[in-house]
This record gives structure tokens, sequence and C-alpha cells, in this order.
């Protein structure tokens, strides 16, 4: 049983569908990545797990339950964490409240995973009292991260991480998810910067057109001429 | 001395009064634009219609015939609160919500929140009648004296005790609200939604909570502002509407969605308001003979009539918007 399933999904925001019939399938132990060109339904994708836009057809499970449709505020529970590419982070709220408002569904004691959080991203501990806001780009990035981290997950879907930051910032968020990953945290993030990710991805999706063109694991996709001479420029 | 003790008992008395209640009303605009993004043109209304069931509550009790220590009208506040709370979220669930819920635009809303201004116009009016009450019809309003032990000072600093009251509990109100904003888990939810409704949604606060928490706090809110008031001077149907655009004045003076701004801005107009209606003429009087013979000082300096005080807050307001477009405190831009 995998940790969370796409089976044949079709998805849009009403209007005709952006994704038509996509499988996904991603272990515990997976760090995996969806590339592909613009509007092919990269981020889509993400937001159809987490019930952000309507499934039409298909389901999507999580450890073997039907998730499909289910609103955010069941799935943050469940284990399934989500960090948006732009806008997250709230910015007029301290680093410090934006990770409490990650634990918002845990009635346990957060503290214990707050000091997690700012253990991994020591900049984040230095500025826990400044607004989010002010923060650049990358620390930004952090603050999402941890805030996802808050409630504890098993899968965590990051929508471009690396987004309009320096190869230094980039680098540091792919060690990151990797470091994430390999405390039995489930990945699935989508990427603009397509050969750094499938380099350190254990299964790679490439989209085009809201349909699957090719799966396999990282190395796999590299290798492969087909996918280099369309989706990596060569 | 004496008109200085005038100029204190006129201006900072009731600019205080007039601050508080503008303040507790711009919370609740503020509050639920954050959170709804809609302008709540019903809530001056929501405050007529606390004021009435303190009304009717104060009536039921004082024909228990008891003597209290506080007007009766106050002690049944908390009361009249609950109730005027569940009255809003009635009204949410009965109107808002389902405009929300077809994903209706802020403006369907506002339209909604006129009618519902109406709505509750007319109910006040069946059922409350046209003419203007008191909250002191059987008991005497308290007044407090403070007599200053200064030689030639024969005018007293006087207030009543609404007012008195008024201040206390607005200064309360303020501090519960910041206290709920900054360290419960529900007041940071309550921020994180207004600042990020999607990401609010994505880190799994349950919305429709914070929903109802918003409405509690303003329907509390403007029971309380509308009662107090009612009890400064006196209840009548347009209680609460004839101030609802300096209200909105003041949530958008402090920037739409910033409850400090709010209470900055309710302050800032109730003040400006007083010192605009006040005669200046009377602090000049007592240096008359310092000046030349042919300067007569005038009946009347107010720098508006007091019938013209309404747009006092107006001139505020677009001064504010054209050199900080978001308000004071930097809201969110309509």
């Amino acid at each position: 049983m995998s940790l969370v399933e796409l089976r044949d999904v079709t998805a849009g925001y009403g209007g005709a569908p952006i994704l038509k019939g996509v499988n996904i399938a991603i272990e515990a132990s997976d760090i995996g990545v969806i590339v592909g060109p613009n509007g092919a339904g990269k981020s889509t994708t993400l937001k159809a797990i987490f019930g952000l836009l309507k499934v039409q057809e298909g389901h999507v499970t999580f450890r073997g339950r039907d998730i499909t449709n289910a609103e955010a505020d069941r799935l943050v529970p469940m284990g399934l964490s989500f960090v948006p590419q732009e806008h997250n982070v709230f910015t007029s709220m301290t680093v410090h409240e934006n990770l409490e408002m990650g634990g918002f569904t845990r009635s346990d004691d957060i503290t214990g995973t707050l000091d997690e959080v700012y253990g991994m991203f020591p900049d984040l501990a230095a500025k826990r009292r400044q607004k989010a806001g002010e923060l650049s780009g990358g620390q930004r990035q952090m603050v999402a991260m941890g805030r996802a981290l808050m409630s504890k997950p098993s899968l965590l879907m990051l929508d471009e991480p690396s987004a309009g930051l320096s190869p230094r910032y980039m680098m540091e968020i792919f060690e990151q998810v990797a470091r994430i990953n390999k405390t039995g945290v489930g990945i699935l993030m989508v990427e603009q910067n397509a050969r750094q990710a499938l380099a350190f991805a254990t299964k790679g999706f490439v989209l085009a057109s809201g349909q699957n063109r090719f799966t396999g694991t990282g190395q796999e996709l590299l290798d492969d001429p087909d996918v280099a001479k369309s989706f990596l420029g060569g | 001395m004496n008109d200085f003790i005038f100029f204190f008992n006129q201006v900072v008395v009731n600019g205080i009064s007039l601050g508080s209640v503008y303040a507790l009303g711009a919370v609740g605009v503020t509050l639920i634009f954050g959170i709804l993004r809609f302008a709540h043109f019903a809530h001056g209304d929501m405050m007529t219609m606390g004021a009435y069931i303190a009304f009717v509550l104060a009536s039921l009790v004082a024909g228990l015939g008891l003597t209290l220590p506080l007007p009766t009208g106050f002690v049944v506040l908390p009361f009249a609160m609950v109730i005027a709370t569940l009255i809003a979220l009635g009204i949410d669930k009965g109107f808002y919500a389902p405009l929300r819920a077809r994903g209706a635009r802020p403006v369907t809303l506002l339209i909604a929140s006129i009618g519902v201004t109406m709505m509750i116009q007319g109910l006040v009016r069946l059922f409350g009648g046209v003419q203007t009450r008191s909250f002191f019809e059987t008991e005497p309003k308290g007044l407090i004296r403070i007599e200053l032990p200064f030689e030639g000072v024969t005018r007293p600093i006087s207030f009543t005790e609404p007012q008195l009251l008024l201040v206390i509990v607005t200064a309360i109100a303020v501090f519960a609200l910041h206290f709920f904003l900054t360290r419960s888990r529900l007041g940071k939810a309550m921020r994180a939604m207004a600042d990020n409704a999607d990401l609010a949604k994505v880190s799994g606060i349950n919305t429709a909570l914070v929903i109802r928490v918003t409405w509690i706090i303003a329907g509390s809110l403007a029971c309380l502002a509308g009662t107090m008031l009612a009890l400064d001077v006196s209840l009548q149907p347009a209680l609460a509407f004839n101030i609802v655009l300096p209200i909105f004045a003041a949530a958008i003076v402090g920037g739409l969605g910033q409850s400090y701004g709010a209470i900055a801005g309710g302050f800032l107009l109730g003040f400006a308001e007083t010192l605009a209606v006040f005669n200046w003429a009377v602090l000049l009087r007592p240096f008359r003979d310092s000046f030349p013979d042919w300067f007569e000082i005038p009946a009347n300096l107010a720098l508006v009539q007091s019938e013209y005080k309404l747009t006092v807050a107006f001139v505020i307001l677009v001064v504010v918007l054209l050199v900080r477009p978001t308000g004071i405190f930097k809201g969110a831009s309509s």
C-alpha cells in the first residue's frame, strides 16, 4: 500500500480539466519529483491531492484511505502537509507564530517539534521574534517548510520550493528535503529546476498537458534521451 | 482655571466617551473585514439591537424591585451580550454563510448586510417603538464631581457614571482583545486567517470556527458599545445607525483589518469631533484684558457647527487616505 496514490485523476477549476488521468504513487521512503513544461498540471496535481480544487474523476488515497476531495482541515491531522509556492508565510506574524500556526491542528504539546524545526533551520531560531514578511526569500521558504513540518506530517508536498532562490539556497533547501525524507517523511515536490531535482529524486514523474509522459527513478529519467531531449533542454 | 476645567469636561470627557464607542464599533467592523473581507454595514444596527436587548432585560430586572449599586442597564449587559452574540451568529448562518458557500463576491455580502440593516431597523421599531427612551426612567443617572483643591477654582471636573463605566469597559475590552489576539491559539489563528486565508486553510486551521469566533467578538462588542452609548445619551431606533459612517471612517483611518488601528482611529475621530465643535472662545475669555481694545472675542469660535460634526470624520478620512492610502496602521487596501 502506497503512502499516497493518485489513480486516473481528472481535475480542474471547473471548465476544461487540467489533469486528464494522472497516476502517481509515492512510498514513505520516496522523494518524488514532478517535472514538466509550464501548464503541464504539476502544481495542479499537488492541489488536487490537498483538496484545493475539484477532482472530477479518479481517486486519491492516503495509506489506502480515500481522501478524494477531502478538505485541508481533515487532511492535516491525517498527516499531509503542503507548502504552496507563493504567499506561503503569514507575513504580519512572527516566525514563531507562523510555526505555531503549522501546529494548529495538534492537541498535544508542540514545543518539542518547535525545537526540532529550529534545530533544522538555525537561521530561523535567531529570527523567531521577527515578522515573516521582513525575511529574505530563502528564509521565508524555510519558515514555510518549518510551518508545514509542525503538524508532524508523513507526507510533505512542496510546490517549487526553489523558485526565485539563489543556487546556494536552492541546494540548502534540497539538502533539507533529503534530510526530512530520512526521518521517514514521504516527499512529493514540483520543481522547475528539473535536473538538480531529479538528481536526488527516488521517483520522477514527467507530466505534459495534464498527463503522465515518463515515470521512473530520478536517474532513469535523467539518463533517458527522450526525456532529456524534450524536457531537460537537450 | 475654571475655563480649562470647562474645556476638560467638554472635550476630554466627551472625546473619550465618543472615542470609546467608535473604537468598540470599529474593532468589530475591522475584524469582520479582516476575516470575511466585506464591509459589514449592519454593524451599527447590531449595536442598536444590543442596546434594545439590554433595555428589555433592564426593564425586567427593574420590575423585580432590586436596588443595584450600578445602573441596571449596565448590570444586565453580560446577558445582553450573550443574546446579541447568538443573534449575530444566527444572522451569519442565515444570511451571510449561504452567500459565502456560493462564492459570493464582497460587494454581494455588503448589499446583503444593507438588507440586514433594514431588517433590524424594522424589527427594532416594531418591538421597541419609535420614541426615544431612557435607561434612567426609574433610577437616577449618577454624576461624579471632583472638586479641585486649588484657590479660585469653583468649577468641578464632572462626568456621568455611564461615561466612567464606558471608559472602564472599553479599557478592559481592548486589553482582553489584545491578549486574545496575541496569546491564545484561536486568536492567533484569527490573525493568520486575516493575513492569508488560503494559507490558514492549508495549515489545517478550522476557518468555520474562526468565523464563528469573529462574530462572537464583533457581536458582543457591538452590544457593549450600543448599550453604553444608550446609557450615556438615550435609546432610540437610529441610535447607532447615525454613527455607522464615522465608525467605518475610524476603521479605515486605522487601516482596515488592523484591530489596534481601529481603536486608534476611533479615539482620533472621537476627539477630533469634540475638538471641532468646542467653542474655543471660552479659552480666550480669561485673557480678554491682554487683547487690544479693537479685538472683541466672538461669541462662538467653534471650528464646525455641531450640526455638521459628522463631516469631521470624513475630512480626516479623506486627509488620511490622501497621505497614507492604507490607513495609519497599514491595513488592507480596498
